[in-house]
């Protein structure tokens, strides 16, 4: 049992990630700060119930995931979109390969970073339906294992690979959309 | 070994490879799996090229998402916790 004297000293480190969380969850800087006020609340209450030497982090983001699927989800209109387009294995690595010869010598990181800008893949993932969204966001931003992830949005590990899976994909797809908008990337469809 | 059988080999590790890459990435593997995988890579530049595009991309995620939490919400926090009676053990 953790004692609550301690819980800034071990909880408060881990906001900017909760907060970057949030506000791709969210999708607005006044909501995040509510969402994760509102989760140090509610951990710090419940913080008798977390046991000591196992995983802070997980345990703070499942309090902020459940608050933020119980108190955000009620105020949308829209039912939430549980399928998406299916595409190919490397989408955009095969899409892209068209620019390997113009980037000769350049490493992977550099045509990926040159080609899209931060607000590009921001926006890429808030536009992925919530269940998606939050499965890339655990996974890719917050490097969670499967299991862990599996816990903090309470579904078996089978539907995380599933939309981790294609959540990924789905991303690549608008990624390559922003590039192909800018004038970036050209037509390369086999 | 028949160099169109070979061929073939190659391909199905390919297809392998990409069907586990990011069971890879995501360091979900078993030490076999894992092994059999990273053999296939130091053999295969095409996969290879594939799976750092692939990493490269993730990190490039991973950075686009950090934000700075804004001062003002570290004491809007702080400030709500003090205000919290503290339970009884």
């Amino acid at each position: 049992m953790a004692d609550q004297a301690t819980f800034s000293d071990q909880a408060m480190e881990f906001m900017p990630s909760l907060y970057s969380a949030a506000l791709r969850m969210t999708r607005n800087p006044a909501d995040a700060e509510d969402l994760v006020q509102e989760t140090y609340l509610k951990a710090y209450r419940a913080f008798g119930s977390f046991q000591e030497g196992t995983n802070l982090k997980a345990w703070l983001y499942k309090i902020l995931t459940n608050t933020f699927i119980n108190a955000y989800r009620s105020k949308k209109r829209r039912p939430e979109q549980t399928e998406i387009e299916d595409v190919e294995d490397l989408y955009l690595y095969r899409r892209l390969g068209g620019l390997e010869g113009a980037a000769a010598g350049r490493s992977a990181e550099d045509e990926v970073l040159d080609l899209f800008t931060e607000s590009e893949i921001k926006d890429a993932i808030e536009a992925l339906p919530e269940q998606f969204r939050l499965a890339v966001l655990l996974a890719d931003v917050e490097g969670f294992s499967y299991k862990e992830i599996a816990a903090i949005l309470d579904v078996p590990i089978g539907t995380v690979m599933s939309r981790l899976h294609r959540g990924r994909k789905a991303l690549q797809k608008s990624l390559f959309e922003f590039g192909r908008s800018r004038g970036l990337v050209g037509d390369r469809d086999a | 070994m028949p160099e169109a059988d070979g061929t073939a080999a190659q391909q199905a590790d390919c297809r392998e490879a990409v069907e586990r890459l990011y069971f890879y990435l995501d360091g979900e593997l078993t030490i076999e799996r894992r092994a059999v995988i990273q053999r296939h890579l130091d053999s295969c530049s095409d996969c290879i090229e594939a799976y750092e595009f692939e990493a490269e991309l993730r990190m490039a995620i991973s950075r686009s998402c950090r934000e700075a939490v804004p001062g003002e919400l570290r004491v809007r926090i702080a400030r709500a916790i003090s205000f919290e009676q503290p339970q009884l053990p």
